[in-house]
């Protein structure tokens, strides 16, 4: 096993003639949070993306661990650990806030497919408390019955979160988990996530928001124009003039 | 009924135990609705399984197939070809009808479901479609082209000559080992056949496999990033409801052992659509409902004729009856499907989730003034819920 967790090697990205990525190199230590930061089209997201699998770098390659996930379906490199938080919610609208949680600790239990089609839910005592639990976590366990469609965005947020931390994942990839969310929930979210640092899982997170960021990460992974410019520390990272230029833009943080 | 709560096995065998009883007991008391003859309830018990099948891949996973009749042929001419060579008895007949509906369904599925929304309903119905066409020409051998699939005194029937069943003069009927396979007899195979096959139902809809199901409906982007394939579930799904479609077809078989190529055609496809939406669509009972209004109406309906209405409209003077007949006349008889269009309109338009959904909004208006309780907030989150579970 190599000291990464996460081990990202010369990745490009093209989309026709446009270079999202270019020569991406970024390890993540197991165990740490790290973030990425850039301006807008900078390619954090697409980044993001050929990690999780949903699109193929047109170069270089990504490990977890000692395993290639490059080339493998995203629910392939879901089931070896890697969970994510998107920019939007995704979660599921038309079920109960604890079915949400459910579905993704049955993915864990079972696997890629099972077709247990005359099993009762009622009767799966242990996935239930364990999505109760995760609720709670969360501070959604009043909740539970109503539909996760007709919750505010932030409780969406943290309900997306509660389903990803109920696998359990090696690597959790969090895509700007406050975003639109009002200081008061951002600061919750900020609590959220140091209490999950504590169980030593390791994070990836791309972020706007400079009070998230230096308030969670250990190490900061500058991108700018699809090519990381400067990696380091949050101290590092903050006096280092590159990073005011290309993104701070002489704005004190 | 709300699909957000986890609903305990022993409310679930209440509510069989329940249905069981109504249906069990329909010969009583659709009496009075002019219902009650054997032919319509085995329609109503046929068409039902027809539907719950199909709620499990259009209701759970949201994948309209636009082709499910293809399956009821394909079970119906299965279940005549198990009566000419094996044995009038039903029971050879449905196992293979469900069983060669499942592996066509696997077939088609195995291409369908490589697309989804409209592409998958369209893919459906081109490969219905090309069934339909199928058995009116290449596959003549088989299906006996336009005249239909027919039973015939010289048909081998082996096993029924091997236990020395030998029909005498008139053409045997189908049976369950002597029991009839129409009149009341039959209806009560059928029913039996509906109760059995929706107590599986019944149990997909509550499993971790329909959970998964339904939350490919709300959202397969997620699902894959949940770690989950699903394509498989799909596939599953498919080919369930396709074997649910094919023990419909073998049963229209048991009841008329005649099986034609228009049962493939593409208005059956679009009558089990029908009936789902109109019953409510990925509600447990709504397709029964929908398959028994649907079935019924176009009974009492299309045996409408002139006549019977200038009778009705004899009250009236003698030049207002003949135009007020004929107006009518546009919607009943023949043209009956106009007052289907009509209602569908209606129900799809005022009430998306259905007739389920309108019990619901009607017994959520009885108990409201019931409780007359201060509107909190926690009620109206509520309320807000039910109205979009009422959706699903």
């Amino acid at each position: 096993m190599s000291e990464y967790i996460l081990d990202v090697t010369d990745v490009d990205k093209n989309f026709g003639g446009l270079q999202a990525l270019s020569d991406i190199n970024l390890r993540v230590k197991e165990g740490t949070v790290h973030a990425i930061i850039g301006p807008n089209g900078a390619g954090k997201s697409t980044l993001l993306n050929v990690i999780v699998g949903r699109l193929a770098p047109s170069r270089g390659r990504v490990l977890l661990g000692d395993q290639v996930l490059t080339g493998k379906e995203p629910h392939e490199i879901n089931q070896l650990g890697v969970a994510r938080v998107f920019q939007t919610p995704e979660i599921f609208p038309e079920l109960s806030l604890l079915q949400n949680v459910m579905v993704p600790a049955f993915a864990k239990r079972e696997g890629i497919f099972k077709m247990n089609f005359l099993k009762s839910l009622f009767a799966e005592k242990e996935v239930r408390e364990h999505a109760e639990h995760l609720l709670e976590d969360v501070g959604l366990l009043q909740h539970q019955d109503h539909l996760a469609g007709s919750m505010s965005r932030g409780d969406k947020r943290r309900l997306e979160l509660a389903m990803c931390l109920g696998q359990q994942p090696k690597l959790f990839l969090l895509d700007e988990p406050t975003a639109g969310m009002s200081r008061h929930d951002t600061n919750r979210t900020i609590d959220l996530l140091k209490r999950i640092k504590e169980r030593g899982m390791t994070k990836v997170i791309i972020e706007h928001d400079m009070h998230v960021v230096f308030s969670l990460a250990d190490r900061i992974s500058v991108l700018a124009q699809g090519a990381i410019i400067c990696e380091g520390t949050p101290e590092e990272v903050r006096n280092d003039p590159r990073v005011k230029e290309a993104y701070l833009g002489g704005e004190t943080v | 009924m709300s699909n957000t709560k986890i609903v305990s096995p022993k409310k679930d065998m209440i509510f069989m135990a329940i249905l069981s009883v109504v249906v069990l007991t329909m010969p009583i008391w659709l009496q009075p609705f002019g219902a009650a003859y054997p032919d319509l309830m085995q329609k109503f018990m046929i068409f039902g399984i027809f539907a719950i099948g199909y709620n499990i891949l259009f209701g759970l996973t949201g994948y309209l197939s636009f082709g499910h009749a293809a399956f009821l042929g394909v079970g119906s001419y299965t279940a005549v070809w198990s009566f000419k060579l094996l044995s009038m008895n039903v029971i050879p007949a449905m196992i293979f009808g469900t069983v060669l509906s499942g592996l066509f369904a696997l077939a088609i599925g195995f291409v369908s479901l490589r697309r989804s929304g409209i592409y998958f309903s369209i893919l459906t119905l081109a490969f219905a479609q090309m069934s339909y066409n199928l058995a009116y020409s290449v596959l003549t051998p088989i299906t006996n082209g336009e005249t239909g699939l027919q039973l015939a005194q010289s048909d081998p029937r082996i096993l029924d000559h091997m236990s020395g069943i030998v029909a005498d003069g008139s053409l045997p009927t189908p049976n369950l080992f002597g029991i009839e396979g129409i009149g009341y007899s039959g209806f009560y195979i059928c029913a039996a056949l509906m109760l059995i096959s929706f107590f599986i139902y019944l149990r997909i809809f509550r499993s971790p496999f329909g959970l998964k199901l339904r939350a490919i409906k709300s959202n397969q982007n997620r699902m894959g990033y949940t770690g989950f394939s699903t394509r498989p579930y799909l596939m599953t799904a498919f080919v369930i409801s396709g074997m649910y479609a094919g023990l419909a077809g073998s049963l229209l078989a048991v009841t008329d052992p005649l099986a034609g190529a228009e049962r493939m055609q593409w208005t059956a496809s679009g009558e089990v659509v029908l009936i789902t939406i109109l019953g409510g669509v990925g509600t447990l009972i709504g397709p029964l409902l929908g398959a028994g209004i649907i079935k019924y109406f176009e009974n009492i309906f299309s045996a409408f004729n002139d006549d019977v209405l200038l009778n009705a409209f004899s009250f009236l003077p003698d030049w207002l009856a003949h135009p007020v007949a004929s107006v009518v006349g546009l919607f009943v008889g023949e043209g009956w499907h106009l007052t289907l269009g009509l209602v569908f309109m209606l129900i799809v338009i005022f009430l998306p989730g259905g007739i389920m959904e309108g019990i619901t909004r009607l017994t959520r208006l009885v108990t409201k003034r019931d409780k007359a309780e201060p509107k909190s907030e926690a009620h109206e989150t509520k309320e807000k819920e039910q109205t979009s579970a009422g959706e699903v």
